[in-house]
């Protein structure tokens, strides 16, 4: 592959990134938009009194032509401006910072776990592929899979924090400062690992059991190539680029939001942020995340199409 | 306040009745089982002791959360607003006005001019709280720019008439006679702040100043809030050095971080979770009785329900217990279609109501609807809607009333229901029974959610509220309530009982104190032992 081939392959995601962040944002504010209510609606709760919705409206400008709201709020963009939230009136960006934290720390410990043990365990099933290893391994995995992320956080919460008392069973009052209570990060690290792990570990194996039966490697092996380089450098390469993809989704999945984990250990991450300002309509707020998780996932992608590309040319990864 | 949780309970002995809320200094709580153990037996004994910190866990508003006490909306705001500030008055356990920062109030013949004396009190910089700082809160609620919760509430008062009479004395002038002047005074929010405090509103998130019995420390929105005592708090420095507020807005997570050490007080709990650990002797659940009505709202300025005969057959097609039961796991107390059981003026001598569906069915086919169809709207907004909803719905097909149920969002809920549809859901927190009527029952209330706009209704309101005697106005109200029981909008089936969570070291946590009284969420008066 020429290095010019590939600048033009960034280039053009890169700019198919960018309609996408745009067509995201767009989505969202209109979708927004189009939910009963909006954030007077919302902030006046019981209190429906239409004399306060309509002071309320004012007050945060609500009343505003639609149009005139969004080209004010993307104008502010370029200058890094996300704009101010209508229910506090606190820069959005300021939302973004504090909620980023949390989840970069989950999101980063659990990939950091994430990758050994998926790999680990996927090379060792295709090693002894049929074998009581593999079985074991294999059916382990499908069974944590199929537990939802729900019940395996009050059931881990239950035994490891509540009955053993190991552990503490959330993170509350700790705020951002979760590097200094490692030990509440264990359960939800553990949570966010469990589906992972087993599509991860599922994919590995399965290209590595493709790999190893393979054509090529039966002519490496003929040509009296060890063992292990057979497995680890003509092997593993192919099983890498379907897994690397899956690794791309796993991380964007984990910084965008994991609210179930966050509301159940009580860690203010970015998607307990998502949540309270779908529900208070705090349009700004809703859009300011769609940019960032926007971008974040069109650089992961292409993160992911990059390394797919290297590792396994072959495979084509369209643009 | 939104997302409310409908706690629920077994109903059991109630021992809890602690002494006046003055002395709140009194153990809570107990709800002993037949066997009656543990509760009782280290609830009641035990001098208040000084010291330690208590963490409590609300659920919250997330990131958007302020300190300003003007914008308080949900619980956690309130409980946070009544630690750092304090109200003129405030609703004892049965929803009459008790003086805190106002020593005595003292009207006119008319009603329509109120001198209230302020006692000597002092904010957490030392200052003395004034009249000017009383009439400087009220006008920053009343702006008409903002749109703070409490300004529909004084909008009885002239606040250009009324003016300061000393350094601690007030005279209000009113737009009209106001006999329970007094409530208006411990409305929902309006708290003292020091003049000036509010023109920069960041400033109560850096460092709000109030009088009340708890100093500010520190505060991230969303995550916690940390306050210390007030050692010239006028009504005695707290027992506590230290007070947390913490957030988590999943139940499991109050509960789980309750039972695992990290809270000492978690807030509204659900009726399982307190079931599951009642007696258990890990935690206590303590029950605030009477603390949210549960209704259905009729519409009766629209077809069917401007038959008042309809509305009749409606109240005796509810089966209160099974609903109750069902929608409230059975943790609260059925209703008689009147607001506030267990307040003041409440009229508690009218029979209650049962179901009688051959009455209904009766009067249906008088009215001439036979073979009914309404829609009754419901939403998840707060626990025990849907069921609710569906439960009316089955009693209703029995009574051959087709009910066909539909849901709304959450989020705009309230303002949905408030002018569409005909029947829906309704809940109401604790307040006056005269704050009920005011706000929802006049020709122009400002949340008249069943429509019910009646000059002569709209007269004795006037009446009552013109009436110096409290005799003569009690029977005022017993006849508002009369006719509301007979034809009002409100189906009234239940008042749901709000459930709490302590560590069994938590004492002096008052449990007759409906959600929004002086005593509920106070922390003045708890200790650890």
């Amino acid at each position: 592959m020429s290095g010019g081939g590939l600048r033009s392959f960034v280039a053009r995601r890169l700019l198919l990134g960018v309609a996408q962040t745009v067509a995201v944002v767009l989505l969202v504010f209109t979708l927004t938009e189009a939910l009963p209510g909006d954030a007077a609606v919302a902030l006046a709760g019981d209190q429906p009194d239409p004399a306060r919705i309509a002071a309320i409206r004012e007050a945060m400008h609500l009343d505003r032509p639609v149009h005139e709201r969004l080209a004010d709020w993307a104008l502010g963009l370029p200058q890094g401006d996300f704009g101010t939230s209508l229910a506090s009136g606190r820069p959005v960006s300021q939302y973004i910072a504090d909620g980023f934290g949390p989840t970069l720390l989950l999101a980063a410990l659990t990939v950091a776990l994430l990758v050994p043990i998926g790999f680990g365990l996927g090379v060792l099933a295709a090693r002894h592929e049929g074998g009581l290893v593999d079985r074991l391994v294999s059916a382990l995995t499908l069974a944590v899979y199929a537990v939802p992320e729900f019940a395996l956080g009050v059931l881990l919460v239950t035994v490891f924090a509540l009955k053993l008392g190991w552990l503490p069973p959330t993170a509350v009052g700790y705020g951002t400062d979760l590097l200094a209570h490692p030990a509440a990060l264990v359960l939800p690290v553990l949570v966010l690992l469990s589906r992972p792990v087993c599509s991860l570990f599922r994919l590995v194996r399965a290209g590595m059991v493709d790999a190893l039966a393979s054509p090529y490697v039966a002519h490496a092996r003929r040509y009296g190539v060890p063992g292990a380089r057979v497995r680890y450098t003509h092997a593993l390469p192919n099983a890498l680029a379907p897994a690397a993809q899956q690794l791309a989704r796993t991380i964007d999945w984990l910084l965008c939001g994991v609210i179930v984990v966050e509301a159940l250990y009580v860690i203010p991450g970015l998607g307990t942020v998502l949540l309270n300002a779908v529900a208070e309509r705090d349009v700004p707020v809703v859009q300011g995340l769609a940019v960032v998780f926007g971008v974040l996932t069109v650089v992961l992608n292409l993160g992911a199409d990059v390394v797919a590309r290297r590792l396994a040319p072959r495979a084509g990864v369209a643009a | 306040m939104y997302d409310e949780r409908f706690p629920g309970l077994r109903r059991r002995g109630f021992l809890a009745a602690t002494g006046a809320a003055s002395l709140g200094a009194l153990a809570l709580t107990g709800c002993g089982t037949g066997g009656g153990t543990d509760a009782e037996a280290d609830g009641g004994d035990g001098k208040p002791r000084r010291g330690g910190r208590l963490r409590a866990a609300f659920a919250g508003g997330g990131a958007s959360e302020t300190l300003d006490p003007h914008l308080a909306n949900l619980f956690a705001d309130v409980a946070r607003a009544k630690a750092l500030f304090d109200k003129l008055a405030d609703y004892g356990p049965d929803l009459s006005a008790r003086p805190r920062l106002a020593s005595k109030w003292e009207s006119n013949k008319a009603l329509d001019r109120w001198q209230v004396t302020l006692r000597e009190a002092t904010f957490h910089d030392g200052a003395p709280v004034t009249a000017k700082d009383v009439l400087y809160s009220y006008r920053r609620i009343a702006d008409p720019e903002k749109a703070f919760r409490a300004k529909a509430s004084l909008e009885p008062i002239d606040l250009d008439a009324s003016r300061a009479t000393g350094e601690r004395s007030i005279e209000f002038v009113l737009k009209r006679p106001t006999a329970e002047f007094p409530n208006v005074l411990a409305a929902f929010g309006a708290y003292i702040v020091p003049e000036n405090a509010g023109d920069d509103a960041t400033a109560f998130d850096k460092s709000p100043i109030g009088s009340g019995p708890f100093r500010f420390v520190s505060f991230a929105p969303g995550r916690s809030a940390v306050l210390r005592r007030y050692d010239d708090y006028w009504e005695g420095a707290p027992y506590l050095d230290e007070l947390e507020f913490v957030v988590a807005n999943e139940e499991s997570a109050r509960v789980n971080a309750l039972l695992g050490g990290q809270v000492e007080y978690a807030h509204e709990l659900n009726p399982t979770t307190a079931r599951a650990h009642e007696g258990k002797g890990q935690i206590e659940i303590v029950r605030l009785r009477n603390s949210a009505m549960q209704a259905f709202c009729m519409k009766t300025d629209r077809a069917p329900f401007d038959d008042k005969r309809v509305r009749e057959a409606f109240f005796l097609i509810a089966d209160r217990q099974e609903l109750v039961d069902g929608a409230l796991s059975g943790a609260g107390v059925v209703g008689n279609d009147l607001f506030g059981k267990g307040y003041e003026y409440y009229a508690a001598d009218l029979p209650q109501r049962e179901q009688d569906l051959d009455r209904a069915r009766a009067l249906l086919k008088e009215a001439g609807a036979e073979k009914l169809k309404v829609t009754l709207d419901t939403s998840a907004v707060a626990a025990g809607f849907t069921e609710a909803a569906g439960i009316f719905r089955d009693q209703a097909a029995k009574a051959g009333v087709t009910i066909d149920v539909k849901m709304g969002s959450k989020d705009s809920y309230w303002s949905d229901i408030l002018d569409s549809g005909t029947l829906a859901c309704y809940r109401s927190g604790a307040m006056p029974v005269e704050a009920h009527i005011s706000q929802r029952l006049l020709t122009d209330s400002t949340t008249n959610a069943t429509k019910w706009q009646h000059k002569d209704f709209d007269a004795l309101y006037q009446q009552a509220q013109s009436t110096r005697d409290k005799t003569e106005r009690t029977a005022v109200y017993a006849r508002m309530q009369r006719r509301l029981y007979t034809e009002g909008g409100f189906l009234i089936w239940g008042f749901a009982d709000w459930i709490l969570g302590t560590a069994r070291n938590v004492k002096g946590v008052e449990a007759k104190a409906p959600a929004n009284t002086l005593d509920w969420a106070r922390f003045d008066k708890v200790w650890l032992a």
